[in-house]
């Protein structure tokens, strides 16, 4: 085997097409991801009795799941009950719910490092719960929830991958077809390992100038 | 003097945590212009008894006038209460993610819906008023405790309050810092601020209040004006605390 022409015509268009459904996934599940743990993490913190109970449940179950189980329920379970997904939009929903539930109690955790009496001192100046949630907690909590946000959507990254375990030809699924097709393994592991560091790398300087550009001296440095 | 000059009336105050009562029945009320410092053994209730005022501790019993409409059980209004009695507290409680401007600008914004540009207008002349205009851009925790004290201050005063409730505002300060906040609060009650102030300054006290209200175990001991009540005090209680105070003061001068 040639190595430059398998390279070039091979190997990285069927790696690029694979990192484009890769980003996609990515993309598509981060955001929801990081609203609905947001959510959570205020459903269980500030929501009624009945809604926090069910926003800790929610958490105990995904956390006490595995995400490929969670993925094969979503693809191979819901249709029986009527609902069926695309291996692509079951792989985002179970990334989704997933995030959410570990991105909400980094979430927590930092709502509740905010000092009580700023809420008493929103209060007193006139301000509702929401407006105090809104300006006052949320800022301070989501500027320390940060580097566990961050760690969370590095994982994201990487668990990213166990779509292809619903057929979706992702990046480690299209390295693991041209790798069984041509009998270059080592090779093209190493090229899509090469690829995720790369993805982490860029996540890890994106958060790095995140962070520092929503400093704040005393909250976070 | 017309019910009209009454600012603030409290009307038989009582409250109790779990089962300790905190407060047994406490009534003052407060004229347009006051200066009404609050003093007493700690543990007394005289902090909750701010609170019951604005209804951060809601009250058990007892009601709370501000010109004559109820505050107490006032429900969704309570938020419009809350903007015409501003409250300043012993450790400041600035919000931490914004700087000196932002901190009194916020509530202007958001509860008061103010024009951007009017709110920024007001926010620099009340920090300019505390003397913390150079300060602006600082963060609360660039500043020291004197500093802050003034912030918060100037946070109150931007909601053109019709009284401030002053929560031992140099308790957590050294006597430095604890000067620069009195020189503000000295100069807002010649500038005819109502205040209602619980403190343990007791030269503040004299030189400034219009009233003095003594309160122990819950109650109001003694109260009258500064002259009576550090020099002349009718129930033995009141001297013996008072003149602790001048026994420290006299200390310190040797």
């Amino acid at each position: 085997m040639d190595t430059a022409p398998f390279i070039t015509t091979v190997l990285v268009p069927a790696l690029t097409q694979g990192l484009v459904i890769t980003l996609q996934l990515i993309v598509l599940a981060a955001p929801f991801g990081l609203l609905l743990g947001i959510g959570i993490a205020l459903g269980r913190q500030y929501g009624s009795r009945g809604v926090s109970v069910l926003c800790k449940l929610y958490v105990i179950f995904v956390k006490g799941c595995p995400l490929l189980l969670l993925l094969f329920i979503l693809y191979f379970g819901l249709p029986s009950v009527g609902i069926t997904l695309s291996a692509f939009a079951a792989s985002v929903i179970g990334f989704i719910l997933c995030n959410a539930a570990y991105n909400s109690e980094y979430v927590r955790g930092a709502i509740l490092s905010v000092k009580d009496g700023q809420m008493v001192a929103a209060q007193a100046l006139g301000m509702t719960r929401q407006q105090t949630i809104r300006e006052i907690v949320l800022p301070q909590a989501l500027r320390r929830a940060i580097p566990g946000l961050s760690n969370e959507f590095i994982y994201l990254i990487k668990y990213s991958s166990l779509a292809y375990m619903l057929t979706v030809i992702e990046l480690s699924g299209a390295g693991k077809l041209v790798a069984t097709k041509y009998f270059a393994y080592n090779e093209v592991f190493f090229a899509v390992g090469l690829v995720y560091l790369a993805l982490v790398s860029i996540t890890t300087a994106a958060v790095h100038i995140l962070e520092k550009k929503v400093a704040v001296p005393g909250l976070i440095s | 003097m017309g019910p009209d000059d009454i600012v603030l009336r409290v009307e038989d105050i009582h409250k109790k945590f779990g089962e300790k009562v905190v407060l047994r029945g406490v009534s003052f009320s407060v004229k347009k212009g006051d200066t009404v410092v609050v003093i007493g053994p700690s543990g007394t209730g005289k902090s909750t008894l701010l609170r019951c005022i604005n209804q951060l501790t809601p009250p058990d019993m007892g009601r709370v006038f501000l010109h004559g409409e109820e505050v107490t059980n006032s429900g969704a209004k309570i938020s419009y209460f809350r903007q015409k009695i501003g409250m300043v507290f012993q450790n400041f409680f600035l919000f931490d993610h914004l700087t000196a401007l932002r901190n009194v600008e916020i509530a202007l914004l958001r509860v008061r819906k103010m024009d951007p540009k009017a709110a920024r207008e007001k926010a620099v002349y009340e920090l300019d008023q505390v003397g913390m205009s150079d300060w602006a851009d600082h963060f609360p925790a660039e500043l020291s405790g004197g500093q802050a004290q003034r912030v918060s201050i100037a946070r109150a005063l931007a909601m053109d309050p019709e009284v401030i409730l002053f929560d031992e505002p140099t308790s957590a300060l050294d006597p430095e810092l604890t000067r620069e906040v009195l020189e503000v609060m000295k100069k807002l009650a010649r500038t005819g601020l109502t205040m209602v102030v619980v403190s343990h300054e007791m030269g503040f006290a004299t030189s400034v209040a219009s009233e003095i209200i003594f309160m122990e175990g819950g109650r109001i001991v003694e109260q009258g004006p500064p002259h009576i009540l550090m020099s002349d005090p009718a129930y033995p209680r009141t001297r013996k605390f008072v003149s602790q105070f001048a026994d420290l003061a006299g200390q310190r001068k040797e």
